[in-house]
């Protein structure tokens, strides 16, 4: 079956930022179009679910799969173009390590629907109907993909050949990933795309530096104004440039906006989460227990601050994962 | 001889004679490590450290070619050099070695077999995963500066001078006060032989001045010290004296001429000296100083005579005061003690009753030199007292309101305070109050015996609970709690064994040098029986009362202890420093800068043009602050990688 390398596209529990993404490839969106064969993409293609099964094993040569893995029928598209695929690549914060909808997994199943479908403002659900799988109704039988306990990356289903980080990723992040892959002269097993060394790196702010960083307060980036030039973390705002990947094109930073880690971070942390919270923890301008109390106590949001992209990947998600055999890859 | 295999590990078992034998079951544990990943050899000894215990060890490496080593056996603070060697010898990388604790950590604190034995085999392959995760590491050559600071010239400090000096060694010896001598120059006769203080402490005090190999800063502090052990930066102030040292030929002319007087610090006031002057007449050196806050001249701009007398024209007024910065490679902290003032014990009449004054302070009357000439007479009226009460424990080893610490030397030196009165006063009686008498050390108890037979005096058992002035006379009142009585004395002066406190100025110079002090102030030691002249910080040493209250032999054999190590650490030219510190990966590094302000030891910094974070191989301890607080992965710590780390949680939880 020669002729032009056959790609595909899916998206799973995202925004639809990363389906922007591609489209923002603009006209190297073409020039890409023109070298392969797109065979599935639902966003902007009509192809169905049966036309992908109708390849054979590995005759795609690459899935972008973006978004977390939140209900079966994420687990079971995963699954199969998995199957149809030489390569996967996990698209996007959600897809690499969970991303915001990761965040979900600070409650239970059971309490998200309650919040969601009883609990909210506007809602009236005195029943607290929730929706279900599978309704009999006079027309027939309706069935909706069921929702898995927890949100998952992709690669806690699935064997994830590359990552593509970001949320979303820049357009040359991708036009240079897809390049590489369709070059034929591919990176490791597994590699992220991006470069590997932490944002600070190239953060337009690093020379506002001083000698030594301590934080004498936390402060909130919405109460403050941080100058355009000064490096956040010095000014007391919590920054996770220090502890996320670089290559995002420092966009949030151009925004005056602190770094919120979605990157990821860099090959040689495991958790992004826990290393912010110890490099932050090491420099309070303290020694005092109680001050400290005080000082961290500040921090509203610890779990959303540190893990809003990489909750579901962390390492207590992943120590949890091991005792469960039941939620193991592909075991769905 | 060189081996390229990969992964020959062996495991060594110490029985540690049945220390560990007793709980944990070393064939099972043999069995069990048997065929462990990386595992080549495995085998036990009664003791490892023992010398056929490490001809074995030698003799297996060589053999089975070994490449790296895990020995189960105690504490790694016990043997890890011992066995560290051992591996040298064999021909193998020392930093090969891990050490499993299956003693302390194992055998000691459980009491069931089978547990024990389990838990031995977890900790062992911890080691083996970390032991083949461990690099081939060199340890660190420093240069050393030969050269020692000796902090404080009391007798500790002049004996730890004269020790370095005489064993070569260049030695800056700088003192607060004009002379030194410290304390030790105030004593009258000290215990237990009653030796004239003076007489064996003057012909030091020369000596350190002639010495060719000291350097003597007499009215000098330091104040700032910055690098490490072997490479000690130190400024040194020298305080203005207004007379130039370098052309005074010590005729004391101007103390003579100069017309006004004001308390002697020396005499604990108890006499007058002159503004310009020198503490007392053996002074070390002999050159007198101006009392900036009393001369007529500096303060009104009038008199001036003592210029106008000298001849070799030595008096300078516009003198300022100089900094001095010097290099050296070690530091000897003796500071000394103060004892507690008595006018912060007003119960006791402190600062408010003349006659009741402190135990320095009788010393000086009691000395042939001192106030009265050795006479004894009371400093109210000058009379001869007929009776005088000595109070022990003043403020010593009463946690509620003072110090929870015993002084240590007031036993002693009240048992030759009232002896010495009693000498000199025929006809009077001396009465002690104390706690218990702590009388240990060589001659000591018979001194005391002494004291309270031969000579008579009264001692009182119990505190003193009240103390107060009543027709002419002092009433101490107490309870005997050998009697079950309440006792009360009436005397024409009382002695205070006030408590001995660090040197006031003890914080700054522990600020200064990084070094620790415990809850009262007294230096500490790295450890208290086997490291004892060893501060925390290394390439600094402690000696004298700086450390503890002591009397003279432990203070000065302290000190040679001190100089000893000084001496040590110069024995060679370069200093071992250890390798397993921190390092950065600068492919990974990002410059962030979190790391810099966490380092305890100053021993990173930010290249700002790589944008990398640098590391002072020298000043780093390898503490390991730096590698848990890099947020992006780049700071390791040699030989206790994070992948080390979790392979051994890894081995443990399998
Ligand atoms: C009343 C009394 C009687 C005693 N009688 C006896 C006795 O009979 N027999 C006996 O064995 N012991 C006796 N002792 C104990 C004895 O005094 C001490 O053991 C001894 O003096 C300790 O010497 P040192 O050098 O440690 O301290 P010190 O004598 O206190 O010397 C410390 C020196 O350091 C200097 N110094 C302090 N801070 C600084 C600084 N920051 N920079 C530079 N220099 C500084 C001080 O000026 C001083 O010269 C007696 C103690 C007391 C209080
Ligand atoms: S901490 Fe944030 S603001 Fe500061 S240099 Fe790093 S990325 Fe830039
Ligand atoms: S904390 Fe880590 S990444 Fe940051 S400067 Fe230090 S070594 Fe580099």
């Amino acid at each position: 079956m020669a002729g032009k390398p056959k790609v595909a596209f899916y998206w799973c529990a995202g925004c639809g930022g990363c389906e922007e993404a591609i489209v923002d490839l603009a006209e190297d969106l073409l020039q890409v179009a023109n070298e392969v064969d797109i065979v599935f993409w639902p966003v902007a293609m009509d192809f169905k679910k049966e036309d992908v099964e109708t390849f054979k094993d590995g005759e795609i040569a690459v899935s972008f799969i973006n978004g977390a893995i939140r209900t079966e029928e994420h687990n079971e598209m995963s699954f199969l173009l998995r199957k149809k695929s030489r390569l996967v690549v996990a698209f996007g914060s959600c897809a690499h390590l969970g991303g915001i909808p990761g965040l979900a997994n600070l409650s239970d199943r059971e309490e998200l629907f309650l919040r969601l479908y009883g609990r909210q403002e506007g809602i009236e659900n005195p029943d607290n109907v929730v929706p279900k799988t599978r309704v009999e109704r006079r027309e027939g039988i309706i069935t909706l993909p069921g929702v898995n306990e927890e949100v998952r990356a992709l690669n806690q289903i699935i064997d994830v050949d590359y990552y593509i980080p970001g949320c979303a990723p820049p357009p040359n992040l991708v036009k240079d990933a897809i390049k590489t892959i369709l070059s034929g002269e591919l990176p490791p097993e597994g590699s992220i795309l991006a470069p590997d060394k932490t944002l600070c790196d190239e953060c337009p702010r690093r020379e506002s530096k001083p000698e030594k960083i301590f934080l004498k307060e936390i402060k909130r980036i919405s109460l403050v104004d941080v100058p355009q030039d000064r490096c956040f973390l010095a000014e007391g705002v919590f920054c996770m440039g220090p502890v996320t990947r670089k290559g995002c094109g420092e966009r949030c930073l151009g925004a005056n906006m602190p770094c919120r880690g979605c990157f990821g971070p860099s090959s040689y942390v495991t958790d992004q989460g826990s290393k912010f919270l110890s490099a932050v923890s090491s420099i309070l301008e303290t020694d005092d227990e109680e001050e400290a109390a005080r000082l961290s106590s500040t921090v509203l949001d610890p779990a959303g601050l540190f893990y809003m992209f990489s909750l579901p990947s962390s390492l207590g998600a992943v120590f949890k994962d091991r005792k469960n055999p039941n939620i193991l890859k592909g075991s769905f | 001889m060189k081996y390229s295999h990969a992964n020959r590990l062996g495991i060594f078992i110490c029985h540690c004679g049945v220390n560990i034998s007793s709980t944990v079951d070393i064939e099972t544990v043999k069995k069990a490590l048997t065929g462990y990943p990386g595992v080549s050899l495995i085998t036990d000894h009664t003791y490892t450290c023992s010398n056929p215990g490490q001809d074995m060890i030698r003799n297996k490496i060589r053999e089975e070619e070994l490449d790296s080593v895990v020995i189960a056996a105690c504490s790694p603070s016990l043997h890890e050099n011992t066995f560290r060697k051992t591996l040298e010898e064999a021909g193998i990388n020392p930093y090969k070695l891990e050490i499993a604790n299956i003693r302390e950590q194992c055998s000691w604190v459980h009491s069931d077999r089978k547990v024990a034995t389990e838990k031995a085999i977890s900790i062992i392959k911890a080691a083996v995963s970390k032991a083949l995760l461990n690099e081939p590491l060199t340890p660190i050559s420093v240069p050393v500066t030969r050269k020692a600071l000796v902090v404080g010239g009391g007798i500790a400090g002049i004996q730890a001078s004269l020790n370095i000096a005489n064993s070569g060694y260049k030695v800056i010896l700088v003192e607060k006060e004009p002379s030194i001598g410290g304390k030790m120059a105030q004593l009258s006769e000290t215990f237990p032989t009653l030796d004239c203080s003076q007489c064996i402490l003057t012909h030091r005090m020369v000596e350190v001045e002639r010495h060719p190999n000291i350097n003597l800063m007499v009215s000098s502090e330091v104040t700032r010290i910055s690098g490490f052990v072997g490479n000690f930066e130190v400024t040194i102030r020298k305080k203005k004296t207004y007379v130039n040292a370098e052309k005074c030929n010590g005729c004391g002319i101007c103390i003579e001429k100069c017309p006004r007087k004001t308390d002697s610090e020396f005499d604990r006031a108890l006499s007058k000296r002159k503004v310009i002057y020198r503490p007392f007449p053996q002074a070390v050196p002999n050159i007198p100083v101006i009392d900036g806050e009393h001369c007529l001249y500096l303060l009104k701009g009038r008199c001036g005579v003592c210029r106008d007398v000298c001849g070799p024209g030595a008096i300078e007024f516009e003198q300022e005061e100089r900094f001095v910065k010097e290099k050296v490679g070690a530091i000897v902290i003796a500071t000394g003690y103060e004892t507690f003032p008595i006018e912060n014990i007003p119960e006791y009449g402190g600062g408010t009753i003349p006659d009741v004054i402190d135990g320095l302070a009788f010393e000086r009357i009691l000395s042939a030199s001192g106030p009265t000439g050795g006479e004894i007479r009371r400093p109210s009226d000058g009379k001869v007292p007929k009776e005088v009460a000595f109070i022990q424990c003043v403020c010593s080893r009463d946690p509620e309101k003072y110090f929870s610490y015993c002084s240590k030397v007031c036993c002693m030196y009240t048992s030759k305070h009232a002896m010495l009165y009693k000498h000199r006063v025929k006809d009077g009686q001396p009465y002690v109050f104390y706690i218990d008498i702590r009388a240990g050390g060589k001659g000591y108890e018979e001194f005391y015996q002494r004291a309270s037979e031969e000579d008579e005096v009264l001692y009182i058992r119990g505190k003193v609970s009240r103390l107060y002035r009543e027709d002419g006379k002092i009433v101490v009142e107490g309870t005997d709690t050998l009697l079950q009585e309440n006792v009360a004395v009436r005397v024409d002066m009382v002695v205070l064994a006030t408590a001995i406190r660090p040197s006031q100025d003890v914080s700054r110079i522990a600020q200064l040098l990084k070094a620790s002090v415990d809850e009262n102030g007294f230096f500490t030691e790295a450890h208290p029986k086997l490291r004892p002249v060893e501060s925390m910080t290394a390439g600094v040493f402690l000696a004298g009362c700086a450390q503890a209250p002591r009397d003279i032999p432990d203070t000065v054999s302290g000190a040679s202890a001190a100089a000893l190590m000084v001496c040590n650490l110069f024995a060679s030219e370069e200093l071992k420093h250890e390798p397993t510190i921190a390092g950065v990966d600068e492919d990974v590094c990002s410059g962030c800068g979190i790391c810099i302000g966490v380092c305890p030891y100053e021993a990173r910094e930010l290249d700002r043009e790589k944008r990398v974070a640098t590391v002072n191989e020298v000043l780093c301890e390898g503490c390991g602050a730096c590698t848990a607080a890099c947020p992006s992965g780049a700071a390791v710590q040699r030989n206790f990688t994070d992948k080390q780390i979790s392979s051994m949680i890894k081995a443990i939880l399998a």
